[in-house]
């Protein structure tokens, strides 16, 4: 829709439409990183980066596909681009900036089949923004989902010091945790949407 | 496959899914469409579908061609069948019915990214010839409907009083709308594992005395 | 595919691509043909629900035309609209006589996108129904404004006059607190669902200021009928 700002879709994906709380992209790495704060924020800086690609990928795909009356094939070549376009940025990384391909290299390839990754193509599509709407949602997004992988590292990083009963321990848990804080999240909606 | 003793049956194989390796509450994988779409029992038949059809036609082409597709461009190769099969199951669904299509939305194209598929094809169809491979797929299919159907149906009874979308309760229910919300997903996901895991304590304490 | 002498270990470049190019190409054929055997089905279903909406807010429509409108003028529809076109649906009875002009607005509410179909009397120059067709607000709450009688009951006559330059709404569409609600073209919001409220009014008054302008000039042409 034409009709949000910049600053509207920013704010929206990042707090009440929070990709991991509230749309379910991205739980694997959420459940399965977020056990420590150090690793939690590269993770979540390497995906925001790689959404950012994803969705900048995607959209000029989506206009070439568009234009040719192509839109079956959107899916296949979504996925097959933004897996190369990660491999590339990967290779790019290793050659220039070697710190930064040590700080966040590790985790790229586990992104590329990251649900929030193709989650922000998809939407972006089905929502039919344009590039600098794509551009604030797939920021957004990134950001929400970093947010959400912090404050889940944090408050894990707080039970490990803490007697829990056995079988709450693992997953069920760290689920609990997640419908807590989303339902904190929930407190947000409305933000930005009026105008 | 009969004459190898040591290979698990075609009916282990198809079990193992199901129950044993059930990919929603014992591997937890597939997490997205599963919390996402099961506000509704209906919903999460219908995801289940989808992805056991993608999950078991993928599984069979990938075992078929295993011989041939070479280890370096396995996952590209792996990754451009399951996407074919998901924008089949695509059209499929808004061809049968545009209502389960919308509701579903774009969690279907990203029956693509579903861990469980890429899973499968990687540790189980790579490997095997395709009857057991596709059987195996039909097998965590059936699991993943299950595991959903079980999430989606307790979501839609608690939150909306109904099950496939016939009330239950009769009209002086008040429910529970967190439920159908976001976090309801969390929770009752969580409340299932927490189940299994009680489950699994009490018979590990059965056997130990 | 391999010739017996080539080692396993070592793939050649030439043997991946070949591979891949082979997949690749059994699995575009796949998607074309699935594609291709869906489509009439996919259209006679989205026309199906299209009519079923249209048919709910005029009950004598017997004929529904699809028609893009631009800055060039209006015409029958094909496929999606352009980007700068807009979509809407003219109606007509069984005799042929345009009987009401339906659309679709959209903008974002409390969860997600909130999608109205709206219908356009020409005559009176007002909005006399609407129909939700998707959203994702809270039950109980957002889904009010298709269930309160009294939020519906503003659509019943919601004046979306053109000013006398017909670029722009004489008065804009605006979506008021509950109670206070004074014109013709305001639209009383449900207390404690006023941001759902907010969505479908915002929703009808972007559509409308960009269909309007396009549409009026054109009405003589609509009335002539369905037949060209």
């Amino acid at each position: 829709m034409e009709n949000e700002t910049l600053g509207q879709i920013f704010i929206i994906t990042l707090l009440s439409s929070n990709f991991v709380l509230a749309m379910f992209l991205g739980l694997c790495p959420f459940l399965g990183v977020s056990g420590k704060l150090e690793t939690a924020v590269p993770m979540g800086i390497a995906t925001s980066f790689v959404m950012l690609v994803a969705s900048l990928c995607s959209y000029a795909l989506n206009a070439l596909l568009t234009h040719f009356g192509l839109e079956f094939l959107r899916l296949i070549s979504y996925i097959v681009v933004i897996a190369s376009a990660v491999q590339l940025v990967e290779m790019v990384m290793k050659k220039f900036s070697p710190a930064l391909f040590r700080a966040l290299g590790i985790y790229l390839p586990l992104i590329t089949t990251n649900c929030a990754v193709l989650g922000v193509a998809l939407f972006q599509t089905a929502r039919g923004y344009n590039l600098g709407q794509s551009v604030a949602f797939s920021l957004g997004g990134g950001l929400g989902f970093t947010l959400a992988l912090i404050l889940m590292a944090g408050v894990r990083e707080r039970l490990k010091l803490s007697n829990l009963p056995g079988v709450m321990e693992g997953t069920a848990l760290s689920l609990m945790l997640a419908g807590l804080l989303s339902l904190a999240f929930m407190g947000f909606a409305g933000v930005g949407v009026t105008r | 496959m009969t004459t190898n003793t040591k290979q698990p049956t075609n009916m282990e194989q198809f079990l193992e899914g199901i129950w044993k390796q059930n990919p929603v509450f014992v591997m937890v994988l597939g997490m997205c469409p599963t919390l996402a779409v099961t506000v509704s029992a209906f919903n999460a038949l219908g995801m289940g579908v989808a992805t056991t059809f993608v999950l078991v036609f993928s599984c069979a082409l990938i075992s078929l061609l295993r011989k041939q597709i070479p280890k370096e461009v396995r996952i590209a190769t792996y990754i451009v069948i399951i996407a074919t099969f998901v924008t089949l199951v695509d059209y499929i669904i808004q061809a049968v019915s545009l209502a389960l299509y919308d509701a579903l939305g774009a969690f279907i194209q990203l029956i693509v990214v579903n861990c469980i598929i890429l899973g499968r094809a990687e540790a189980h169809a790579a490997k095997n010839p395709p009857l057991s491979a596709s059987l195996n797929a039909l097998g965590m299919g059936i699991g993943f409907t299950i595991g959903l159907l079980a999430l989606g149906s307790v979501r839609e009874i608690l939150g909306a009083g109904k099950l496939f979308d016939i009330s239950l309760f009769g009209a002086n229910f008040q429910p529970w709308v967190v439920m159908v919300l976001p976090p309801g997903g969390f929770f009752v996901l969580g409340g299932w594992l927490l189940f299994f895991a009680w489950l699994a304590k009490r018979k590990e304490a059965r056997h130990g005395k | 595919m391999s010739t017996p002498d080539t080692t396993p270990e070592i793939t050649s470049s030439g043997r991946m691509i070949r591979t891949l190019a082979l997949v690749t190409t059994v699995c575009g054929a796949l998607i074309v043909a699935a594609w291709q055997l869906s489509l009439p089905a996919i259209e006679a279903n989205k026309k199906l629900v299209l009519e079923r909406g249209v048919k709910s807010l005029i009950p004598n429509a017997s004929d529904i035309v699809e028609y893009d409108a631009d800055s060039s003028g209006i015409r029958r529809a094909h496929g999606d609209p352009a980007a700068n076109a807009v979509r809407f649906y003219a109606a007509y009875d069984n005799k042929g006589q345009l009987q009401a002009i339906a659309a679709e607005g959209a903008a974002r509410g409390y969860a997600d996108v909130v999608r109205v179909l709206y219908g356009y009397r020409p005559s009176c120059e007002c909005i006399f129904g609407i129909k939700v067709v998707q959203m994702r607000e809270t039950p109980g709450i957002g889904d009010k404004v298709i269930t309160d009688a009294n939020f519906v009951a503003n659509f019943n006559e919601l004046d979306v006059r053109l000013s006398d330059d017909m670029k722009t709404l004489a008065n804009a569409v605006r979506t008021v607190k509950h109670g206070s609600k004074r014109y013709g073209w305001d639209i009383d919001a449900i207390a404690g669902a006023t941001i759902t409220s907010k969505a479908v009014g915002r929703g009808i008054n972007d559509s409308v200021q960009k269909l309007l302008p396009l549409l009026v000039p054109h009405l003589k042409e609509l009335e002539q009928g369905a037949a060209q």
